[in-house]
């Protein structure tokens, strides 16, 4: 029931409605839900809808605060090692 | 799959997995609540609990719409489509969920009633459309994600002079749902229910926002991080309630940038309010009557409301005795603690709704956790528990 997908739009048609891709498979959303969308951008799809666009900047961040969590973990062990 | 499979990687969650064993502290136990049914998912589907030191624990929480809907609500869709002789549409989830005598979506079709699965509120109308003689009813349930789906339908058929659609309203809201859990008995008074922080929904977020959280988080003094459905954002968003816990903070963050923003989406929001209203109370599977808590078609839509165009019977409607599903979407108990878990109740022959929705706790643990033990951890051969 939650499940939403974030696909990309393909073409933009008449009456607010769109055309995603999502690994290979199209499929026909509405874009009544959201503003200023342009072929090429990510959104998220929901029951037919798209709810939000996808944040390419916000994307990268995410992962690389993940990746910083390791980061910080790795030179916590060197100075481990250090101390030892 | 883009924004997908970089969420995923191994890698990187063996880091956070890493930074959360070095981060959580020893002497203290850490328990957060998953609203989401589509977290709990994650959390079994990607064994993103073994990967936790044994004093962090998720705690399940109702944020499952098919779980939650009351019985007597889905007796009443049964009677529109039985009686009533209506094209019931609804979305799949709901389609084998039983009701009162088991009875459920799916064997009122057999017998005979129209009822037809839809993806969206766009193939509801359509097939109001294609059938002018007959009335067409959406059976709309959901929290604030398939709310503005609902409410476009509304609009659009409004406009079109639809005459023979209308909508059988169910809409709940997650604001109202987690207070409520917070000022329930087991967790204030009785402490049975242990939660230090929550991980906030994610889509539901991306349409109202994460500023309706400030208020809890506030007032009860608990974190809350929005987190998205993929098991890193889960790990990221966990490590992020430990680290507040930590330094003694308890304040809305988010994780799931890429598509949550405080204010969330403006434009769905107004539609929403212009179609829907708060309903004073509404009854939720396991939490009970629960204030301000769901929503209402309003008058000026009434005419395509379904509880104005149909009159819908008093009815006893009952769930199945042993069914633990309520205490289980309460975090009170555990789908392993349910007697008939995985021998009477499985996802072929559901008893409960817990058990129909792959959100559903209980169907969580049979597809993925089965083999665990009662703490939740992965189970050795002698402690098999189900
Ligand atoms: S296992 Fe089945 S009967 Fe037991 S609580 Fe879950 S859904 Fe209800």
């Amino acid at each position: 029931m939650c499940l939403a997908l974030p696909a990309r739009v393909v073409s933009i048609e008449a009456d607010d409605m769109a055309t995603v891709a999502l690994e290979g498979v199209r499929k026909k959303i509405s874009l009544a839900l959201v503003d200023e969308v342009a072929v090429g951008d990510y959104v998220l799809v929901h029951v037919g809808y798209a709810l939000h666009k996808v944040s390419e900047e916000e994307a990268a961040r995410t992962l690389a605060m993940m990746a910083e969590a390791g980061v910080l973990a790795d030179e916590l062990e060197e100075i481990g090692r250090a101390d030892a | 799959m883009k924004y997908i499979d970089e969420f995923r990687q191994r890698d990187l969650a063996e880091k956070v997995a890493g930074a959360i064993v070095r981060e959580a502290r020893s002497g203290r136990d850490y328990h957060f609540m998953e609203f989401c049914g589509g977290h709990t998912h994650a959390i079994f589907r990607y064994g993103v609990q073994d990967l936790m030191p044994p004093n962090v624990r998720f705690v399940h929480g109702p944020g499952c719409p098919v779980c939650v809907l009351p019985v007597r609500r889905l007796d009443d869709a049964v009677e529109l489509a039985e009686r009533h002789g209506v094209i019931l549409t609804t979305y799949g989830d709901m389609m084998r969920v039983p009701g009162t005598k088991q009875r459920s979506l799916i064997k009122a079709k057999a017998d005979g009633a129209d009822i037809r699965m839809v993806y969206s509120t766009q193939d509801a109308l359509k097939i109001a459309r294609e059938n002018p003689k007959r009335q067409v009813v959406f059976f709309a349930i959901g929290f604030e994600t398939t709310t503005p789906p609902t409410a476009v339908a509304l609009v659009q058929a409004r406009r079109e002079g639809l005459r023979n659609f209308s909508v059988f309203c169910n809409h709940v809201l997650t604001p109202a749902a987690i207070q409520h859990i917070l000022q329930s008995p087991e967790v204030r008074d009785l402490g049975t229910v242990k939660i230090d922080g929550f991980l906030g929904p994610s889509h539901v977020s991306s349409v109202i926002g994460s500023e309706p959280y400030e208020f809890f988080s506030e007032e009860f003094q608990k974190p809350v991080v929005i987190a998205g459905f993929e098991p890193l954002d889960v790990m990221q968003s966990t490590l992020m309630l430990i680290r507040q816990i930590n330094e003694g903070r308890h304040e809305v963050e988010n994780e799931y940038t890429r598509v949550v923003k405080r204010e969330g989406n403006l434009k769905a929001q107004a539609l929403v309010s212009d179609v829907f209203e708060l309903r004073p109370r509404f009854e939720w599977r396991g939490l009970g009557s629960v204030p301000y808590s769901a929503l209402r078609i309003r008058s000026e839509f009434a005419d395509l409301d379904a509880e104005t165009r149909f009159e819908l019977s008093e009815k006893a409607s009952r769930e199945v005795k042993s069914c633990e599903c309520p205490a289980i979407l309460r975090g009170a108990k555990k789908p392993t603690d349910c007697k008939l878990f995985g021998t009477v109740c499985t996802p072929d022959n559901p008893m409960g709704s817990c058990m129909v929705s792959s959100e559903g706790a209980c169907a969580a643990y049979w597809t993925y956790g089965r083999f665990r033990t009662r703490d939740g951890r992965t189970a050795g051969k002698e402690e098999i528990v189900a």
